[in-house]
């Protein structure tokens, strides 16, 4: 059973439901961090089995385990897909020393048109100053419905995040997040290790809910990206739409956007 | 003798205006004289298509608009108002 302390409050999933990810900096231990910045240079972290628990995946005494057994990423994990998650994969990226070009945007897998998500998280175990990278995403972008690297044409967007963090730094992002890998310039190797997990129960009010009726939210699920353009009102319908599903409330709404559409009044006046 | 090469300007507004702000870019430049990629510049080259074309960037291809699909009116995935500038530079061959 997780703490409640550990867990995500509904403000920080409305922030998911808007942004499409979380950031939590310096949330890993300096020591263990180099443990697993040693590992990831000795090749050390083998692939395991998609579909299988999570918990079984890396042994007690593996450090990349260790990091997804703290329990600040337990809490964020149940959080968003509730106890006894399934890996999916994961994957030891890199950037060589001296790159100067980005990896074209993409999102991972192929269209995905489930209510339901999965989780990645970019865990950085170095410092990865700007001119190491990192890893570029792009804020809002998780309901868009594109195939991989359909989106690759585009380089730039108005607010284009880059993750420039210090060592121990944690991103959870939707599946569906458009990212791409920054330039390198230093002399050294650039890590991030990904792991993508999927849920095996109903993702609903997995979080600590005591917050559940913020007055802050509506205007947490209304924020723009300025990218959208003339697309946001259609992101805030995405957004009420997840909202509803991982509240369970299928009238909540921002702003009267779905209200409106489904006023379907079928009430026939009788003649005078 | 000097030949023309062409670079490629795309730029994403924000409505069909050629007037609207830019809200995402990419440049692709045919000279080989720059490099463009992913994540190079956090401000776009210019704040709208006119702008561009007052410096002296041709349009070569506007977005067509078609109504949603039935059953995908509130989906999105690409940049819907994208354009296409030209303009063609002397290298030294």
């Amino acid at each position: 059973m997780i703490d409640k302390q550990y867990l995500l409050d509904s403000k920080q999933m409305a922030n998911f439901v808007a942004d499409g990810y979380l950031r939590f900096d310096e949330l890993v231990p300096a020591e263990l961090n180099e443990t697993v910045h040693a590992e990831m240079e000795d090749h050390g972290i083998g692939r395991g089995t998609a579909g299988v628990p999570l918990s079984e995946i890396w042994s007690p005494s593996s450090p990349i385990g260790s990091v997804f057994r703290l329990p600040e990423v337990q809490g964020i994990i149940h959080s968003l897909v509730g106890p006894e998650p399934l890996y999916d994969h994961h994957a030891v990226h890199t950037v060589r020393a001296d790159n100067d070009r980005g990896q074209h945007w993409h999102a991972d897998a192929i269209i995905d048109t489930r209510m339901h998500f999965d989780i990645q998280f970019f865990y950085f175990a170095h410092d990865t100053p700007r001119e190491m990278g990192g890893t570029m995403i792009l804020p809002g972008s998780h309901y868009r419905r594109v195939c991989e690297s359909d989106v690759a044409r585009y380089h730039n967007f108005l607010e284009q995040l880059p993750i420039v963090c210090k060592a121990g730094t944690v991103f959870v992002v939707h599946h569906g997040i458009w990212h791409c890998a920054q330039p390198n310039l230093t002399d050294r190797m650039r890590y991030m290790f990904k792991l993508r997990l999927n849920p095996t129960v109903r993702q609903m009010c997995l979080w600590n809910t005591e917050d559940i009726d913020d007055p802050s939210i509506p205007g947490i699920l209304s924020k723009n990206h300025k990218w959208y353009g003339n697309d946001v009102r259609l992101e805030i319908v995405n957004r009420i739409k997840l909202w509803r599903f991982l509240v369970g409330d299928d009238k909540f709404d921002v702003g009267y956007w779905m209200g409106r559409l489904e006023n379907l009044p079928e009430n026939v006046l009788e003649a005078a | 003798m000097p030949q023309l090469r062409q670079k490629i300007l795309v730029l994403y507004l924000h409505t069909p205006d050629l007037n609207s702000n830019v809200v995402a870019w990419s440049m692709y430049d045919g000279t080989g004289n720059t490099n463009p990629t992913t994540g190079d510049s956090d401000k776009p080259p210019y704040n709208t298509v006119v702008e561009a074309m007052q410096h002296g960037w041709r349009v070569v291809q506007f977005p067509q608009q078609f109504p949603a699909y039935p059953g995908m009116e509130y989906s999105t995935s690409y940049l819907r108002f994208e354009y296409i500038l030209e303009k063609m530079e002397e290298i030294d061959d």
